[in-house]
């Protein structure tokens, strides 16, 4: 296997956290900001290994806190923590199946805000919280439900361009050529 | 099952994650403000990619569009250098009154232009990124505006960029005066509500029936980080709070932090 997928999933990581900054007409169209860092690490976990996920997190959660107001290192646990089990449980998941994609996107994009929440509550911070907070969270859980499918095709797309394409074997063997003498 | 490997990875994490929240706030920013210049050509594209479009966008004004609006903005101009002219009479007048009284002098500000590159990515706080850092003047404090007021001051800054907690972040408080009564009372942190609706709570007012809908609510220059007199936004309503001992007022801000492209930020001269 290339390295080429795996690389393309952190520079895509690079792109996407600083797109969060970006698209003001969309954030006020949804009337929140959008994040596909949810959906990605739900892709990193059923995909790469543990140590793909850790850099993943890290990368993402330094990345996404320095552009933020959040204290650094606060997103990373919760990022963390979801590619964590996904990643233990990676084998009995039908990664596959557009449905189980929508799923952990929805899943993911719910429980990674909150469980960022519950950090900076831990931290002594004081967020700006509120009923309105439990709509935009859901409605990131939607949209990394939507994206999921999504980025798992492309990224599936850019893995089978980049990997070593399985050898053919014609039907010809030499132990079963028939040698044609002079009669 | 736990692999070995898990457990070394999950160990290191934690780790480094409580080493970084642990760090002093100092560290902490400079580390921010690093990791921060690792997006520096992101934000080059974004800004070369949005001006290539307002130049194509400028293709599409007619010749006699251009005339018109150049023709108003003359005519505003005039207008605006009358006006300065008075002001800049009254504020000498000012000068030398306090001098005559012995009072200090009060602080002269100047505006620099600054670019909004970037806004908030979480729903939790209220902040925007600046194109303009210490190499420009920034300073921690500064408070940042539009010509239709207040919008909030420099949160933290780095070499090239700043960033601005907005009115309704929990590190902007802002002191303000109801112009109409001269009723003082706070703006801190709002409620979560969509991105930018606009409206905040202006608490801790002396319960007064003479507050209405309708007034105008400007900036009152007590605690010294912004000066007094900047537009802040208008009252929508008001209501009984601690049991009628003071008054809360929800207030539509003057200024739409939803849209903002363009911003001052004041800075005091030496």
């Amino acid at each position: 296997m290339t390295r080429v997928p795996t690389i393309a999933l952190f520079f895509f990581t690079w792109l996407a956290v600083f797109g969060q900054t970006q698209f003001p007409v969309l954030t006020n169209l949804l009337a929140t900001p959008v994040t596909v860092l949810p959906a990605l690490m739900v892709y990193a976990a059923l995909t790469h290994g543990i140590v793909t996920v850790a850099v993943l997190a890290f990368g993402a959660g330094v990345g996404a806190d320095s552009l933020s107001a959040n204290p650094l290192g606060i997103s990373i646990l919760p990022l963390f923590a979801v590619g964590f089990v996904l990643q233990l449980r990676q084998h009995l998941i039908l990664r596959d199946q557009i449905y189980a994609q929508l799923w952990l996107g929805l899943a993911a994009g719910i429980t990674i805000p909150g469980l960022t929440l519950g950090m900076l509550y831990l931290d002594s911070q004081q967020p700006i919280t509120g009923p309105f907070l439990l709509g935009q969270v859901f409605l990131t859980g939607i949209l990394n439900a939507l994206l999921c499918p999504a980025l798992f095709a492309f990224f599936d797309a850019l893995r089978r361009t980049f990997d070593y394409q399985p050898m053919t074997e014609g039907s010809f063997r030499p132990d079963r050529e028939i040698k044609r003498g002079r009669i | 099952m736990l692999k070995r490997l898990h457990y070394w990875v999950l160990g290191f994490v934690l780790a480094l994650t409580l080493v970084l929240l642990n760090l002093p706030p100092t560290a902490a920013g400079r580390l921010k403000t690093a990791i921060a210049s690792l997006f520096i050509p992101l934000f080059g594209l974004a800004g070369s990619a949005q001006s290539f479009v307002d130049r194509a966008s400028y293709a599409a004004f007619t010749r006699s569009t251009l005339i018109r609006e150049l023709e108003r903005i003359g005519g505003e101009n005039q207008q605006l250098r009358i006006i300065q002219a008075q002001g800049q009479a009254a504020l000498e007048e000012n000068v030398r009154l306090r001098a005559l009284l012995g009072w200090q002098p009060s602080p002269r500000w100047k505006l620099r232009a600054a670019h909004v590159v970037g806004r908030e990515p979480t729903t939790w706080w209220r902040n925007i990124t600046l194109d303009y850092g210490l190499l420009d003047g920034a300073q921690i404090g500064q408070p940042v505006l539009t010509s239709a007021g207040l919008v909030g001051r420099i949160r933290a800054a780095g070499p090239m960029h700043c960033s601005v907690a907005l009115i309704g972040d929990p590190e902007c408080g802002v002191s303000v005066v109801i112009s109409e009564t001269r009723d003082q009372g706070i703006i801190q942190e709002a409620h979560s509500a969509p991105v930018g609706d606009g409206l905040i709570t202006l608490k801790t007012l002396q319960h007064s029936p003479a507050i209405l809908a309708g007034q105008t609510v400007t900036t009152s220059g007590l605690g010294g980080v912004f000066p007094a007199g900047i537009p802040v936004g208008h009252i929508v309503d008001t209501r009984a709070a601690d049991g009628g001992l003071y008054t809360e007022a929800r207030v539509r801000l003057s200024a739409n932090l939803n849209r903002l492209e363009e911003v001052w930020v004041l800075t005091q001269n030496p």
